[in-house]
């Protein structure tokens, strides 16, 4: 067992950052995630296990921190809240191109624009769908509980290194700024430079030794048929992604007739919507996606199958539910798919999402 | 006579003919060739090799690193 | 005396750095990048620290830096080199990092980035090439670009009503505290290559001594951008660009230490 405590989610990213062996966190304040950096600037990490902590001056600066860090094979991260997110849209997209590792954290709030510092769930199509340009995406993890915003952090590294691609903790304001009990991992040492040279060396600047040729960190290639290659080749990995990495969590969904599928925060809502529902003798299931990017799309195909029907349930105006319906239309089969949710930083009620899977599917029969 | 004799050696491939080391000669020595290489362009060479006294200053200035300098005391 | 018998290893005085990669460049004929090249590659030869040296390039002209120096490099999105090199420099500070950058990455997109890293004391070299244009997409004014001069999005000549003032983004670098050497220098004659290269040593030093950050503005031509011959922006730079950008070092903490 390891060591238990009452933590923020904030806190926690900044906690599970230092005991996994992390590298560097470059950041910039933004609400409703700043106690990630203050967390870390109070606990000091560079006096013990050598992590670099450092605030940038903008998220423009502090993901390009990111990418110069991640370049020479470090484990560095970052994190922000959906306006800053934005703005690391380039360097993601630099980042993905270049095929580096890191992790981001987005803690969302409510947009568009400045919108909100209550949570929200409207950066789904930015970050699952590629937020910056050119066809890359992003690995997405979606935690809805305290102790995943620590589990996630480990994993999200892990996924990142083993696909040498950026992964994000897709959380909302709701999940960081939430106190749960949370098990800690133990501290893990940070990778030495041997360690680093052995996993990565043949593709970071660690430095050129006359052993080797000169490794360039780059997403530039003015030939078109060399950039198609590469192109393929970043597909062929997101289509690995999505044959091997794809996590999901099912609850009552074997008997249900009726699947509500949400992450996150809203999924937490669900969990007791759908007893709620099943009190009243409805058979209703939560399908709760863990990974977002890869999505699973093959579970929600299978128990298209068994169900009269399924409900996204969404902090956004309906943008999960496209590949909900996406995933039901490749069957065949004709299963209706809906949605409810709140928007402007609201969280839905259980109350709310009862009564709308009603309306959506018992009401008038 | 010349205390000292140097020669250079253009590499008339890398060469693109800029002109900086005819210009940067102080003994006139350079000159742009009137045949081209074969990127087309007319390459830097010792036009007059017998008073180049391998000061390096040609060398100093080009942008593309293509001449090589040699120097004796005599 | 036969030429022949003057070219002999045992004679050889001046050749190209065994770090500048040996193929030809894809710069325009008598550009000033391919000079600064060389110095930054005899430079990191001469002090020994190819394996120790990181650099990360820019967008503009010197994108492809990364073919003719060889070392590790990064090629960072338009502007962000700083913070790339910050991001390095901060986690491996065994390494020797540099930026190369011209105006429009440094002076224009890149100004938050230059001047945070600069006021941090990043520990890093930042090599800035300043011809006052921009060269590779086809010659528009860059921050840079003098008064009246003309470019291809200022045709009738740079207008303070309408693009305002050239930026002295160099003089603003030397007043920040946690830049410990800052100096303009150029090129175009052997002298002043000579100068230069020793601007440039003198920056990787400090670097290689932890002194923060060391700035050097190479004022260059872009005979392209310009409509000039090489010489001819030679010329033309003398003329013009040192009466904006006046030669020499802004800033050199050794020597305010001395006094």
């Amino acid at each position: 067992m390891g060591e238990l405590r009452l933590m923020k989610g904030n806190e926690v990213i900044a906690e599970a950052a230092i005991r996994c062996g992390c590298d560097g966190y470059f950041g910039y304040p933004i609400t409703p995630q700043s106690e990630v950096m203050e967390t870390l600037m109070e606990l000091k990490p560079w006096e013990t296990t050598g992590m670099v902590v450092l605030q940038a001056e903008s998220e423009v600066a502090s993901i390009n921190m990111v990418y110069g860090a991640a370049g020479t094979g470090k484990k560095v991260m970052t994190s922000s809240s959906s306006p800053g997110i934005s703005l690391m849209q380039e360097g993601l997209s630099y980042i993905a191109g270049a095929e580096l590792p890191c992790l981001v954290v987005n803690v969302q709030r409510g947009g568009p624009g400045l919108g909100t510092i209550q949570p929200s769930q409207a950066d789904y199509f930015q970050t699952v769908k590629g937020g910056g340009h050119g066809d890359y995406r992003l690995i997405t993890l979606a935690p809805s509980s305290v102790q995943e915003m620590n589990d996630f952090v480990e994993l999200g590294f892990e996924l990142a290194f083993k696909y040498r691609n950026p992964a994000m903790i897709l959380t909302d304001g709701a999940l960081g700024q939430m106190m749960e009990k949370v098990e800690l991992a133990d501290f893990k040492p940070r990778r030495t430079t041997e360690e680093i040279l052995q996993t990565c060396g043949s593709w970071a600047t660690t430095g050129k030794t006359s052993q080797r040729n000169r490794n360039i960190i780059t997403s530039l290639e003015m030939d078109p048929f060399r950039m198609e290659q590469n192109n393929l080749r970043f597909q062929a990995k997101y289509k690995e992604l999505e044959e091997n990495e794809v996590r999901y969590e099912e609850i009552m969904c074997d008997d249900a007739e009726y699947i509500i599928i949400a992450f996150g925060t809203s999924s937490r809502i669900c969990l007791k919507a759908i007893d709620l529902l099943r009190e009243k003798g409805i058979k209703a299931g939560l399908l709760r996606p863990i990974t977002l990017f890869p999505f699973p799309t093959r579970i929600i195909a299978e128990r298209s199958r068994q169900v009269k029907g399924f409900m996204s349930v969404e902090m956004s105006s309906g943008q999960m539910v496209e590949d909900i319906k996406l995933a039901v239309f490749d069957t065949g089969r004709i299963v209706p798919v809906k949605y409810f949710g709140r928007m402007g930083g609201l969280l839905p009620s259980p109350g709310e999402v009862v009564e709308a899977l009603e309306n959506n599917f018992l009401k008038g029969n | 006579m010349a205390k000292v004799r140097g020669a250079v050696v253009v590499d008339k491939e890398g060469c693109k003919g800029c002109g900086l080391c005819v210009e940067a000669c102080p003994q006139q020595v350079l000159g742009l060739h009137r045949d081209v290489n074969s990127r087309g362009y007319h390459y830097s060479y010792m036009a007059q090799p017998e008073a180049c006294i391998g000061c390096s200053n040609c060398g100093m200035v080009c942008p593309d690193t293509c001449i090589t300098i040699y120097r004796v005391k005599l | 005396m036969d030429i022949q018998d003057i070219i002999k290893p045992e004679n050889l005085v001046y050749q190209k750095s065994k770090i500048q990669v040996d193929v030809i460049s894809h710069y325009c004929p008598g550009c000033s990048h391919g000079v600064v090249h060389k110095l930054i590659s005899e430079v990191i030869d001469e002090l020994g620290i190819q394996e120790k040296t990181i650099g990360v390039s820019p967008v503009g002209c010197a994108v492809f830096a990364y073919n003719l120096i060889d070392i590790d490099w990064q090629e960072a999105a338009h502007g962000r080199a700083p913070a790339l090199a910050t991001g390095i420099a901060r986690t491996n500070p065994d390494k020797v990092v540099f930026t190369y950058q011209g105006d429009g990455d440094l002076a224009s997109i890149g100004a938050a980035e230059i001047v945070h890293a600069c006021n941090r004391g990043e520990n890093i070299v930042v090599i800035f090439i300043n011809n006052a244009i921009y060269g590779m997409t086809g010659g528009q004014m860059a921050p840079t670009t003098l008064l009246g001069m003309v470019t291809s999005t200022t045709p009738y000549g740079r207008n303070v009503e309408l693009n305002g003032y050239p930026l002295k983004i160099t003089d603003l670098i030397a007043q920040l505290p946690g830049v410990s050497y800052c100096t303009r220098q150029s090129v175009h004659t052997a002298a002043t290559v000579r100068k230069c290269k020793n601007a440039i040593r003198k920056a990787f030093k400090n670097v290689m001594d932890k002194k923060g950050t060391s700035f050097v503005e190479v004022t260059s031509t872009c005979n392209s951008g310009w409509k000039l011959s090489p010489v001819e922006s030679n010329n033309w730079m003398v003329e013009n660009m040192f009466r904006e950008y006046p030669q020499g070092d802004l800033k050199d903490v050794d020597k305010l230490i001395q006094q």
